[in-house]
């Protein structure tokens, strides 16, 4: 049993841009879309460019795309908006005159 | 932009490879990694099937931090029928003794393995020299009980690509990017017999069958079957978005014997919505414990051991009540029992009544600073999804542990408030029911990891995936290899291919969304026999009429379109399930609108469940029915026991 059409894939975009390239430091290596166990990237069809994240909203934000890349700041994972915990400078009672 | 692409990968739909060896390993995560070299180390011929990459794919592969129940390292104060026997006690007998037992008493001999392959498992280089969680002989780590040493923290990034190299040294073969979909199976009734499996690859669509004398079942849990979430489909669940229990589901066609898949729990994580990046919220569980918390106004919050009594250092934090030998903290310990109960911090109604001011926030400025760089760099950076997420991407938001604080969401470690009828199957969830050799009711089966009932944590996974390993390895022996019946693979081709034949059709997303929703519905916080029936109806009719609609382009959203269908038949397993068991029940979290008992004498036990013929057969196991763990484990495992104590000298 055969599937005699043409593949193909649409860029199916998210709400949230999980990954992020710097075109300048990456080398198209595709070791990211080959260890990414989602296998949300698909290789660029222009040699030597980052891979193309097709489907960021499958993304698992584990980070094993950053931790395998040979060239430092060439890939950066980010969390939605939504999901950045705040944080704030420590404070003691005795910082703050109401107590 | 453009967004349409040529696939990049082959078309190779129609194609077929046939591989054949001793022993069939089905999920590469730690529970497959260990079970395929456990069989390759007994000289078996090997093949591991990966829907991802081996290297660094399952619910462990981006790390974990801490290594629970490793009874019989040097510096443990327990025994491993001891921390079993809890376990068991726990978890109101709704547990699972026998990999329980295998956890505690060959978890440790896992470590030296990962060790050996190059994991890292102590502190070498002396960061944490002088710190009373660090043992100076061996350069172990503890966590948690730092008198009884029975948990460790490790370097878990380290390990998946450790196991992945030693595969390849003992000459297994790898099936990356293949997804399993079919247990092949040959007789009928109680004679019915595991053959192998069918899969596919899930970038060229080329079908693969493998035929085995034995084969180990080690993939994820089911996800998705109540949470979904079509825009952020990733963040849905904790576990990887490819990890939806697709063993379940292909074991539930086939045949094979599950229990406890009634059980479900409020939903604990969903960073798709209620809650945040796991450990990347201020909170004192897990791998934060025991942080130091502190309210709005930077008022300490206190820890109280189980009686009460409040504690005055950071390190009484880490030790047993007086009068208490031990206590239990991890993965699936959420407010143990008195005798087991460790140290937490005040209960949330009494700091209310005290007057403490939301947010809370977890302050490790505070505390003395190898607690710190524990809990901050160690715990926080080899958890899974840590290393990147947390600890990388806080940093470089400005994060410095020293200066600053992290806010809490909600009152506990889910830092969410759930929904009742949002659930999940967390906190040791059902699976399939096994005998002492982890063998299933289908001859030529085994299973391991999350896939067995009452599962938790990776030390769990690693030594139940080598004990099945070696067992599924033994039984070979004898075994006839059987061809896998060509009938079944047409079938099979059919099946997994019809949806690249269906033009304008619906997306997978639609169906997941679908059945997240009969289940919220039919299947919530209180279950009856009219809403269960009600779902069951409203699920076979979406198979009837909704799945010969399912359409896509390419192998990649074949694989997502199939991982919906297991979902499917899984939440048609859990409809089952709950259908069978009659009266409510506090420790499988299950509530019935339709009877007032809970937990009668006559319904505590595993209440089983298999398919046969396309029906649901009930069935029942007594809780215990694995008898004295110790005796019955030593009785059966002789041979490693004596090779163990060779390697590594007796306990």
């Amino acid at each position: 049993m055969t599937v005699d059409k043409e593949l193909w894939a649409v860029r199916t975009p998210a709400s949230a841009r999980p990954i992020t390239f710097d075109s300048d430091r990456c080398i198209g290596c595709n070791r990211c879309a080959n260890i990414c166990q989602v296998d949300v990237f698909i290789p660029n069809p222009e040699k030597g460019k980052p891979p193309v994240l097709m489907w960021p909203g499958e993304c698992y934000y584990c980070g094993s795309c950053v931790m395998v890349c040979p060239r430092q700041g060439a890939i950066t994972l980010n969390h939605p908006l939504m999901n950045r915990a705040k944080f704030v400078p420590s404070r003691r009672p005795e910082d703050d005159p109401v107590c | 932009m453009n967004n349409v692409y040529a696939w990049p990968y082959a078309n190779e739909f129609g194609q077929r490879e046939t591989v054949r060896s001793d022993v069939l390993v089905l999920g590469g995560g730690l529970a497959g990694c260990f079970a395929a070299i456990a069989a390759a180390r007994k000289g078996r011929s090997v093949a591991l099937v990966e829907k991802g990459a081996t290297e660094r794919s399952g619910s462990a592969g981006s790390g974990f931090d801490h290594w629970e129940s490793a009874c019989s390292n040097p510096c443990s104060r327990v025994t491993p029928k001891e921390i079993a026997e809890a376990y068991i006690e726990e978890q109101d007998e709704y547990s699972n003794g026998i990999a329980h037992y295998i956890e505690c008493r060959e978890g440790y001999d896992r470590l030296l393995d990962l060790e050996d392959f190059g994991g890292k498992i102590r502190d070498t280089e002396g960061l944490f020299r002088g710190a009373e969680f660090r043992d100076e002989k061996t350069g172990l780590l503890f966590a948690y009980d730092y008198t009884n040493r029975f948990t460790l923290r490790v370097w878990g990034t380290t390990f998946k690509p450790a196991l992945y190299r030693e595969l390849k040294r003992l000459g297994v073969r790898v099936f990356d990017r293949v997804e399993a979909t079919c247990l092949a199976t040959a007789g009928s009734g109680g004679e019915k017999r595991c053959t192998g499996a069918i899969g596919m690859n899930t970038r060229t669509g080329k079908l693969m069958v493998f035929e085995a004398a034995a084969t180990v079942l080690a993939m994820s849990r089911p996800a998705r079957i109540w949470l979904f979430n079509p825009d952020l489909v990733g963040l849905c669940e904790f576990r990887p978005t490819q990890s939806i229990g697709s063993g379940h589901a292909m074991g539930w066609r086939a045949g094979v014997e599950f229990t406890m898949m009634e059980k479900s729990v409020r939903g604990e994580f969903s960073a798709a919505g209620r809650s945040f990046p796991p450990y990347g919220t201020g909170n004192n569980h897990n791998t934060w414990y025991a942080a130091t918390m502190v309210d709005a106004r930077g008022v300490e919050i206190p820890y109280v051991d189980r009686d009460g009594r409040e504690l005055k250092t950071v390190s009484e934090r880490y030790r047993p009540a007086p009068g208490q030998k031990f206590f239990l903290k991890g993965g699936v310990i959420d407010e143990a029992k008195y005798p087991y109960r460790g140290p937490e911090t005040l209960d949330y109604d009494e700091l209310m009544r005290r007057g403490y001011k939301l947010p809370f926030y977890a302050d490790l400025s505070r505390m003395p600073e190898m607690e710190r760089r524990a809990i901050w760099g160690l715990m926080v950076g080899e958890e899974g999804k840590t290393r990147i997420p947390i600890l990388e991407n806080y940093t470089r938001r400005g994060f410095d542990p020293e200066k600053h604080m992290l806010q809490s969401y909600g009152t506990g470690w889910q830092s969410a408030s759930f929904l009742g009828q949002e659930r999940q199957l967390f906190g040791a969830p059902g699976g399939i029911m096994h005998d002492w050799d982890l063998k299933t009711n289908l001859d030529g089966l085994y299973a391991a990891g999350d896939q067995l009932f009452a599962s938790d944590c990776c030390g769990f996974a690693c030594a139940t995936g080598y004990y099945a390993g070696r067992k599924a390895a033994d039984s070979v022996g004898g075994a006839e290899r059987e061809k896998v019946d060509p009938a079944l693979i047409d079938r099979e081709e059919a099946r997994l291919y019809a949806p690249m034949l269906v033009r304008d059709g619906m997306n997978w997303r639609e169906l997941n969304m679908a059945i997240s929703k009969a289940m919220q519905n039919y299947c919530g916080e209180f279950k009856c026999d009219e809403l269960l029936n009600e779902g069951l109806d409203l699920l076979n009719s979406y198979e009837r009429d909704s799945v010969p609609l399912l359409c896509c382009d390419n192998p990649h959203e074949l694989m997502r379109t199939h991982e919906v269908l297991d979902i499917l038949e899984v939440a048609r397993l859990i409809l089952n399930a709950c259908l069978l068991r009659k009266t409510s029940s506090a420790p499988l979290n299950f509530r019935r609108t339709d009877s007032d008992l809970t937990d009668p004498p006559q319904d505590r036990a595993f209440l089983t469940i298999r398919q046969e013929n396309g029906k649901a057969v009930g069935g029942r196991k007594p809780l215990r029915y694995f008898g004295d763990i110790e005796t019955e484990y030593i009785k059966r495992n002789e041979a490693y026991i004596a090779e163990r104590d060779a390697r590594y000298g007796s306990r």
